[in-house]
Order: C-alpha cells, then structure tokens, then sequence
C-alpha cells in the first residue's frame, strides 16, 4: 500500500508582520514614545542631547546584564546574584589595581571574575540539578559577602585615568561607550536569541525541558553556558560601573538584581519562562531610564522613583490581564 | 502530627555542632542567659520564617516581608509618637500588615501574575511609602514612650516578652499546620495544584491566605523591631526579606513547594541566628556573616536535593533493601 | 459479566444528562449529549479520543461548566457551578491522573476538603484515622491511614481515591482510564473492588480503551463519537465489531497490518547493559526491517532500559553496538547522532513542546541540518517540515500553529516526524497507540510496518498482547528489569507473553 501524500499544509496564517504589530513589543513602544513626549513638556532640560546620553547611565549597565537574564528567565532558570557578582569583579579589579596593575589586565580580571562566578552557578544548577533561585540566593550572599571580607567597610580608589573611559568616556559626539557598548550587546543578544540554533534551544527548553532533553538537547549545556552569560555580562556591567565610579565598595550595585528583573519582566519575558523577546527588553530599558531621568530632571527622590518603577511594573502586567477578564 | 524526619534531625544535628565549635572558642556562649539572648534576638527572623514559609509552601514567594515590616514598623512609630495606646497600635500595626500582605494575595489569587513578580514590585512600593510618609526623617529613640519601647523587652518568668510572643506564634503555626484544614490545604495547593481543585480547595484563596497571614506577621514584627531597636527609618531590614527565605531554604522548606515542617522553618531560622551572633564572640569580623550565611543556603540546597531520594524507579528486587 | 439483576424497566437512573452541549474557542467539544447512570449497574462510556469523554467527565465534576442542556440527580435537576457542588451531590471521580497529594497522609488524602473537626474547629485527628481504617476495611484495602502517600504505589493509590470517593458518600464513581497503569494482580482487584462497589448500589461511569475489560465488568454501553451521543444499550447484546463501527463510524477490520518482513543484518547488539536499580543483564540483537517487541507488566523496565539506550540515563554496565562500533551515550544528542532515535510513552511530557510551533518542534533535533554556522535558516526548516508533515498526513491548520492545539493522535504524528526527519536507523516507539483511538491506532501500525520496509529497524514497547503480537516479529518479554524470555515464531502466544511476564506458572490470558 502506497502512502497516500497527504494534504498540504500552509506554512503561516498569520504573516509575521502582522503578528508582530499586534505583540507586546508594540505596547511597550507606545508608553516610551508617551513618556518620552510628556518628559519633554515637563521640563526644558529634558531634550538636550547631551543630557540624555549622560541620563543614559540610568540604564545601560543594568540593561547589559538584563540581555543575558532575558535569556535565562526564558529558559526556566533565574539569576539574583548579578548584583552580587558585580561587587566581587569590583573588588578583584580594585585589588589588582592596588597591586598595580594595567588597565588592560583590569578589564580582564574583570571579566574572568565574572565567568567564573557564572561557571559556579552554573556548575550548581545545570551541573547539580539545583533549583536555581535558591542556588543563586546563596551565591549572592556568598559572591557580596566575600566582597566584605576583603574590603570590611573600607573602598578601593585610584582607578588609573585610562580606566575612566569606559564610564565616562564619549565613542563619538554624544555616544558614550556605556550606550555603544549597550546598542552593540543589544544587537548581539538580538541575533543569538533570535536568528540561531542556540535561541531556539533556548525556547525550546524553556517551554519543556524534558521534551527538550528528549530531543535530543543538550540542555545542562545551554544551561551552564547561560549561566556563564549573566556571568560575564554581570563582569562588564562591573567595569563600566566601577570606571564610573572611580571606586569600589562592597556594597557596590545594592538592588541590581531587582532592577534587572524588573526591566527583563516588563520587556515582556514571562517569569515562567519560553517566552519573550530582546527587542522589548530594549524598550523597557528605554522606559525605565527615560522614567528615571525624567523624575530625576523633577528633582523627584530616588525612593519615590522605585516606588513609580515598582508601580509601574505591576500595572504593566495586570493591566491586559484585567482588560481579558473584562472583555470576557 | 507527623514525627520529626531526618532532614529536621540532621538540622538540629547541625545546630549542636556549631555550638558545640563556638563553645570551644568561647564557652560562655552557651551558658542559658546568652542562648537565650540569642534566641530573643533571632525572633523577628523566626517569626518572619514562618509567614515566608506558608507563602513558599502554597508555591509562592513574598519578596516584601522586609518593606512590609518596615512600613508597618513605622507607621507604629508614628501612631506612638501622636499618642495611640499601644494595646490599639499592636491591632493597627497587625492590620496593616495583614491587608499589606493581602494586597500581594490579590494581585496573585486574581490576576494570577506570578508572586516573584507582584511581591518585587510591591517590595518598592511599600518602602517608597515609608519615604512618603516621613520625607526620609527617623523616628528617634527619645521620641518613643518609655512603654512603647520597654513591651518587647519586658522580662516575664526568664524571658522578654519578645521571645515569649515569638513561642505563642510557633505554637500557634504548628496548630495551624497540622490541624487545621486551611493548614493541610497548604500542602495540598502546593504539593498538586491540579488535585486541589477537585478536592474544592481553591488554590488562588489558599494562596491569599497565605499572604495575608505572612503580612500579619510582618506587620507585627515590624512592631517589635522598631520598639526593640528604639529607631524607624526608611531603610530597617534592609535585605531581610532574603535572610528570611535562607531560613526556610535550611529549614528545609521546599522552594518548589507542598513540603517543608514549622520545626524546619524555626531551626532554620536558629541557625542563621546562633551564626550571626556567634561571630562577634569568636573573633570573626561580622563581614563574614554574609558570605558564611550564603554558603550555608548552598550547602542546605545540595544536601535537599540529596534526600530527595536517587532518581529513577527501583524495579530490581536486589536494589529494593540497598536503599 | 452481567450481574445477577438486569436493568428492570421502572429502574430509574440516578445521574441523567439531556441535551448538554459545551463549546471551546473553535471547537464543538459537546452537542446534545445524553447519559444515564443507574444504581447498581457499570455503564461503559466508549468513544475515540476527542469524542467529548472527558469533557463530560469535568461536566460531571464541576470542572466545566455546560453550555446548554440538564443534569438531573435522583429526578431532580442540579448545577454544579463548583467541583465541591458535584461531590456535595454525590458524584466524584478517579482519574488516570493522580489527585491525590503526595506530602499528606492516606487518612488526610482520604478527607481533605472535608475532615472531620472536633474542638475549636481543628480537625479530629484520631477520628478522622479511624473513619479511615473502617473506609479502607471496606473495600479491602491494607493501608496504614499515617502512611505517607508518597511512599505508596500506584494501585494503592487508586484505592485511596476510591476510599476518598466512599468517604463523601458518593452514589456516582467515574472511573477514568482507571486500568492503565496497573498489573495484572491489581486489575483483578480492581474488578473485584467494582463488584462490591455495585452492589452498595453506586452508579458507576467507566470509561476505557479496553474491549477485554468493557465486556467483563460493564453491564450498560453509550457511545459518543465526535462529540455526539450514537446510541446506548445493554452489554449482553453488544458484540465489540458493532461497538467498534459505532465509534468510528466505519467498518475496521486492519488494525494489525502484518506486513511480510524482510529481515536484513543486525544494526544494533546489546549486551550486558546493567543499571543499579532499574534493570539487568539485557541483552538482545535488532535486524534491518525487523520490528521487535517488548512485553511485560507496567514497571518491568521496559522504557527505563530504551532510555539508557537513548542517553536519557546511564547503564552501569554494558556494551551496545552499532555494527561494530561500540556506542557510549552520554546524552540524547549522541544517541540521535549514532542513529537512535525514542519516541516516548509520556506525549505530552517528553514528546512535544508545547508553545513551539509545529514546524520547530519537527526541527528540534535537526537544527544542525537546517541551519548554517549557528544560524536558522527558516525556508530550510518549513521545507523539512512540510515533507514529513505531508508523509504523515497531518491534521492542523498550519505549520505555524502551536503543536499544543493539535489532538493527540496528530501530535504523534510530530514527534514520529520529528524523528523521521534525522533519518534514523533505529526507531523505539514506546507504547506508541496508548490512549489513541482505533482509527489512528491502524494508521500508525501502517506506518510502522511501512518504516520496517523501508529497512528500519523498530523496537516496540507495549503492553497490549494483540498488538505486541500482531506487530512483532519477534518478542522479547521483561520482568522486574530481566529479560524473562524471548519468543518467536509459533511460540508467539498469549499464554507464553503472560506467564513471561508474570513469572508464574500457567496462568491464563
């Protein structure tokens, strides 16, 4: 008996395009575009372009390691000890830096710190199989505390000049190498997440992770290597941080990780995992530093402003709920 | 009632142990005035840990407890300093944690947005309010009445009233948990929430409670602490929020949720306790609290995943008895 | 059979559904159904998957709400706006599903929702244990009411159900699938436990796969087929070919293809694989074009001993090999490149990824195929995927679709492409027709022995003897993780799968 061939089926319904008008990404550019109008009438500092690129600071470090937690809140798993991860890659940079060591080597340490705290946490969740917001607790507690050793209430200055540049330094006219840098890793994490077999790994196991695994992916891989992405990103956020610094303190970057998630969540990545995208992790960056600079231009408190940030997020994700249960 | 299992037993092994290490480098720790200092000073985190762990066991998280008590905390400072009788400020205070708490239980049992979620925002929002109450100034000691500060430390047969308050509510949860439906139904919502259901339990009204109850407990250590360290300000507890959840993660509550034991939540919260007071004595710098705490949660994860049990079904009869 | 006392004309049903109809977004899952249930007697509720079986069984929990038509209990017409109103009403259920709580223990399972209270409110403990012992006592159950039901095993936990269904006072038991994962020992428990439960009057609902087990213990028939009511009867005068045409709608005859096998050269030889808890000393070779079975009880070993073999999890001891070469599989990714491929019991767990469209649950494993340097090429990928999906004639609305919208006969169907799709040399189907409806079975028995032809070669996992029998070539029967026996030709019998599996002497099918 032959097979028979079967009917054809058509490959979309819905042409990308259309789905993609109609997407979160969509909502998300109508607030920034409102909110970047109304802080213009609120105040006349606001358009100046050389203030919004220092505003830029607002976000761009925090948004650098938001990428890589977009990807790995994606995946099912989750990161608090970003912050803390910070606070160690400071303080070994501050240390060499002590010792005399070169800016070049500094960057390095910096980073290296980064991937080895993200190679712990990964050997603990994708290597060990542990839950991951328990593990990353814990290492955020370790990672800090061991930040505290070293330094006790003390801070390490004296970052040589050339270290400077990458908190403070212009690439060109406005652009400030922290914005570069955060457009240039905007459009790394867009293609990895988005246009390679690695993304879609990504989602895959986010959505199911046995079914993935049965599939034949290899998933504590991509795991552990998401793992070492927060890891290293959280290195980068440290070098541009402390260079703006121009000092490290154990309690550099205290309540990082909340603002990371914060950002990744209103970016429209679902806390459960398979879903989400870097395009709206970039407009919700966008979102909370123009909030934040716009206040700030208003002279509003920072505390109030969390409470505006934190407001902000809860309406964001209530609100198409609210308006499905009412439609109903 | 069910009997202590191993986890717990280990755990209380393991309290031993440090005291037993601590008491080597300095044996007056363990004489009964200091072990009770300790586990005065450990009640607000014991106390804490258990509202934390009805929320983790009904699968939720309450990053807010810390703000909650501060805000709570504060608002008492404030009714103490415009004259409110303190037996009304504990009802107050209590009542506002509650729908503080309840608040959380709304977003969660009516909109389903994820508790991490609801309570990271909430988090922000209520110390905000604190700023906005206060425009940042403290509450000073010498602004508090006399009585206002001294209930907490009020000895009565040995102990303050603090740790006697802390005992009640022990006492309290562990009739709550075992005996009372609502308490069983914690575990069930978080063990199968699909089964809760057709067993008419409603997950999203469990869920509430659990808020609100650990809002009420945060409303009334917010009390304690401010009396008991004499000072409000927008920054109290500042980090607590995730001490609390270590508690619970070497109390041996499951962060998956539906397990998890009040012993293990007041053990583990005991530990942390006799830790952090312990380092002073010893000669540890206090900078080593945060690192020694944070590989003490690693350590009580690998050794939870360990009891788990070996993955995979014991179908050979010979590895039946090996385990 | 039959019991003692056939449906008296004056019997009145003490559960009846008239005209209820439910809708989901895009899909009539209800129109106009009809059911009665009476005291005493099993009613077979028998249909395809998708017929509108468990729809109606949430109706009847209060899981679901109806959107038109009546429910009369005992005469009087009833809602069940909540799961609790369906249970206050007598009606409850034991699922395929476990619904029962893990951290509890068997008297707390039995009564949540509704302990027992004694002073202030707090649940009587001691009561509520007792209450517990009598239940169990009577249906013969030898629990400890403190177990803890984690500690317990599937056909226990299925009599913790049914004593939690006695505890409210239920005069209806639906029983769901309740078979599926027990042994032969545990079935005729079962049976015996329905007995009694019938004559304590309970109207019971049993809805089942099984012919075998439809014709032994139910008395009534309905059948519903594409989410309609066809007509309902007494067993006795119900044979399994007119069942089967009013459930699909058509004469079937072919479920079993046997295809004459040509028979190649060994591809794959295991030998020795060992694993410290779950099996031992397997060891079997596979031809080309062969299909091998695999019987033997739920929890022989069966799939724990195909996914070592796919790298889901590690043998101890052993060696497999693939012509020559031995394999060492440390991950499903090296399984898949050697040319191992499994396709697993649990669909919806390990099979499809639901909230990935069609298209990419088919090119999961293939990315490196499909893509270039890392990067997805999409045209390469709805190519692959339209082949496969055609070869396997597909039911959706398109390959964009999320694979969690399909049904699950054509959800199979993406995880067979799937595999397909990285041109393997070994296929394992683990129990691959469970809980798919006739009409899909015989098409994918078609498709296995089309695949054997092809010069795959196929490892069946299953533990339906007609089926293990009319697909194989050869069967290899396990038990307690041990081969027990390897059987070809006229030693193919029912009785050798049977007393293999069960290690005892001549027991009968």
């Amino acid at each position: 008996m032959t097979p028979s061939p079967g009917r054809a089926i058509p490959d979309r319904l819905v042409p990308p395009l259309r789905r993609a008008l109609t997407s979160w990404e969509m909502l998300l550019l109508a607030v920034a575009v409102a909110i970047f109008v109304a802080n213009s009438f609120a105040s006349p500092w606001f358009l100046d372009p050389w203030n919004l690129s220092d505003a830029s600071v607002n976000f761009t470090e925090k948004a650098m390691i938001a990428f890589a937690m977009a990807m790995l809140i994606i995946a099912g798993e989750i990161d608090l000890s970003v912050a803390s991860i910070i606070a160690l890659c400071s303080t070994v940079m501050g240390a060499a830096m002590v010792a005399g060591a070169p800016t070049p080597v500094l960057v390095l340490l910096g980073l290296g710190t980064g991937l080895a705290c993200g190679a712990f946490n990964g050997f603990l969740v994708a290597g060990m199989g542990l839950p991951s917001i328990v593990v990353t607790i814990g290492t955020m507690s370790l990672f800090r505390g061991i930040s505290y050793i070293v330094l006790g209430d003390s801070a390490f200055t004296g970052y040589p000049a050339d270290f400077g540049f990458f908190g403070q330094g212009y690439v060109w006219w406005v652009i400030t190498f922290e914005l570069a840098l955060f457009a240039g890793l905007a459009l790394a994490f867009g293609i990895l997440l988005h246009a390679t077999s690695f993304g879609r790994m990504v989602y895959a196991i986010g959505n199911n992770a046995t079914a993935a695994r049965f599939s034949g992916i290899r998933v504590d891989r991509v795991r552990f290597v998401l793992f070492l992405l927060t890891g290293v990103m959280s290195g980068i956020a440290a070098v541009c941080l402390t260079s703006r610094l121009g000092s490290t303190r154990p309690s550099i970057a205290t309540g990082f990780e909340l603002e990371v998630v914060t950002m990744v969540v209103l970016g429209g990545i679902s806390i459960l995992g398979g879903s989400g995208s870097i395009p709206g992790v970039v407009l919700a960056a966008l979102i909370m530093g123009l909030v934040t600079f716009g206040l700030g231009l208003l002279n509003v408190p920072g505390i109030v402003m969390s409470i505006i940030i934190g407001a902000l997020l809860i309406a964001v994700i209530a609100l198409p709920r609210l308006w499905r249960m009412v439609a109903k | 009632m069910t009997l202590l299992k191993s986890r717990e037993a280990i755990l209380a092994l393991a309290i031993l142990v440090l005291l037993a290490v601590v008491a080597a480098r300095f044996p007056g720790f363990v004489r009964t005035a200091n072990l009770a200092n300790v586990l005065t000073d450990t009640s607000p985190l014991i106390i804490l840990a258990l509202g934390q762990m009805v929320v983790i066991l009904t699968k939720c998280i309450d990053l807010s407890m810390a703000a909650n008590l501060a805000l709570s905390g504060m608002v008492a400072g404030l009714m103490n300093i415009a004259g409110v009788p303190l037996p009304l400020i504990l009802l107050a205070v209590i009542a506002l944690g509650a729908t503080l708490g309840a608040v959380n239980g709304v977003l969660v049992w009516g909109l389903n947005i994820p508790s991490i979620v609801v309570t990271l925002g909430t988090m922000t929002i209520y110390r905000g309010t604190i700023f906005v109450l206060t425009g940042g100034k403290w509450i000073n000691a010498h602004q508090m009445t006399d009585g206002f500060k001294a209930f907490p430390r009020t000895v009565l047969l040995g102990l303050p009233v603090m740790t006697w308050i802390m005992a009640a509510i022990v006492l309290a949860f562990a009739v709550l948990i075992y005996r009372t439906p609502l308490g069983r139904a914690f575990f069930a919502v978080g063990g199968n929430p699909h089964a809760a259901v057709y067993t008419g339990i409603s997950v999203g009204r469990t869920q509430f409670a659990a808020f609100v109850i650990a809002g009420a407990l945060a409303g009334l250590t917010g009390y304690l602490w401010v009396a008991r360290y004499a000072v409000a300000y927008v920054d109290i507890a500042g980090g607590f929020e995730l001490d609390v959840v270590a508690a619970c993660v070497i109390g041996g509550i499951a962060i998956a949720g539906g397990a998890g034991s009040v012993a293990g939540a007041v053990m583990g919260a005991i530990f942390l306790g006799i830790v952090k007071n312990a380092l002073p004595v010893v000669g540890i710098s206090p900078f080593w609290q945060m690192a020694i705490s944070g590989t003490a949660i690693l350590v009580a994860i690998a050794f939870n995943a360990r009891s788990q049990g070996p993955k995979g079904r014991i179908i050979l009869k010979s590895a039946e008895h090996r385990t | 059979m039959l019991d003692a006392s056939p449906t008296a004309p004056g019997t009145h049903p003490v559960l009846s559904l008239r005209g209820i109809s439910k809708n989901f977004p895009g899909v009539r899952a209800l129109a106009d159904v009809q059911l009665d249930l009476f005291p005493g007697h099993v009613t077979a509720l028998i249909g395809e998957n998708g017929a509108g079986k468990s729809t109606i069984v949430k109706i009847l929990t209060g899981i679901y709400q109806p959107d038109g038509g009546t429910i009369a209990v005992a005469g009087r017409a009833v809602k069940f706006p909540t799961a609790q109103a369906a249970s206050a009403a007598g009606v409850t259920a034991i699922h395929q599903e476990t619904v029962l709580f893990d951290e509890l223990t068997v008297a707390e399972n039995i009564f949540i929702g509704h302990a027992p209270r004694g002073l202030f409110g707090l649940i009587d403990t001691g009561l509520m244990e007792r209450e517990a012992r009598r239940l169990l006592g009577s249906i013969g159950a030898d629990l400890d009411p403190r177990a803890r039901l984690r500690d317990l095993g599937i056909a226990s936990r299925h009599l913790v159900a049914i004593a939690r269904a006695l505890s409210v006072d239920a005069q209806v038991v639906i029983m769901d699938e309740p078979t599926a994962a027990l042994s032969h020992k545990e079935i005729h428990e079962l049976y015996e436990l329905v007995e009694k439960l019938k004559r304590q009057g309970k109207a019971i609902l049993f809805i089942s796969h099984k012919f075998d087990e439809i014709f032994r213990i139910a008395d009534r028939w309905t059948v519903f087929r594409d989410g309609q009511f066809v007509d309902e009867g007494l067993m006795a005068e119900a044979t399994e070919a007119r069942l089967v045409q009013m459930m699909v709608g058509r004469e079937v005859d072919q479920i079993y293809p046997k295809r004459p096998a040509r028979i190649g050269a060994p591809v794959l030889t295991v030998s020795g694989y060992s694993h410290p808890t779950e099996f031992d000393d397997i060891g079997f070779t596979l031809h080309q074009g062969e299909i091998l079975g695999f019987y033997g009880l739920v929890g022989a070993g069966r799939s724990e001993v195909m996914q070592a073999l796919f790298g889901i999890t590690r043998p101890s001891k052993g060696a497999c090999r693939i012509g020559d070469r031995v394999l060492t599989l440390r991950s499903t990714a090296e399984a898949v490149a050697a040319g191992i491929v499994y396709v697993p019991e649990d669909r919806g767990r390990q099979g499809a990824v639901k909230g990935l469209p069609i298209f990419q649950n088919i090119t999961l494993p293939s990315l490196r195929q499909t893509s270039r340097s890392g990067f997805l090429r999409l045209a390469e990928e709805f190519r692959l995927a339209r082949d496969y999906t055609q070869r396997l004639d597909l039911r959706a609305a398109s390959l964009d679709q999320d694979v969690g919208l399909l049904s699950g006969g054509n959800q199979q169907k993406v995880v067979i492409a799937k595999w397909l799709a990285t041109r393997p040399r070994v296929i394992i189907l683990d129990e691959p027709t469970k809980g798919i409806d006739i009409g899909s079975k015989a098409a994918v028995h078609d498709f296995m022995s089309e695949l054997a032809a092809e010069g795959l070669a196929v490892i069946m996992v299953s533990s339906e003897i007609p089926e293990v029998l009319g697909m194989s070539d050869r069967v290899i029967v396990m038990r307690e993780g041990r081969i027990a026996a390897e059987l070809e030709g006229g030693r193919m019998t029912p009785e050798n799968l049977v007393r293999a599996a069960a290690g005892i002497e001549g027991e009968a099918a």
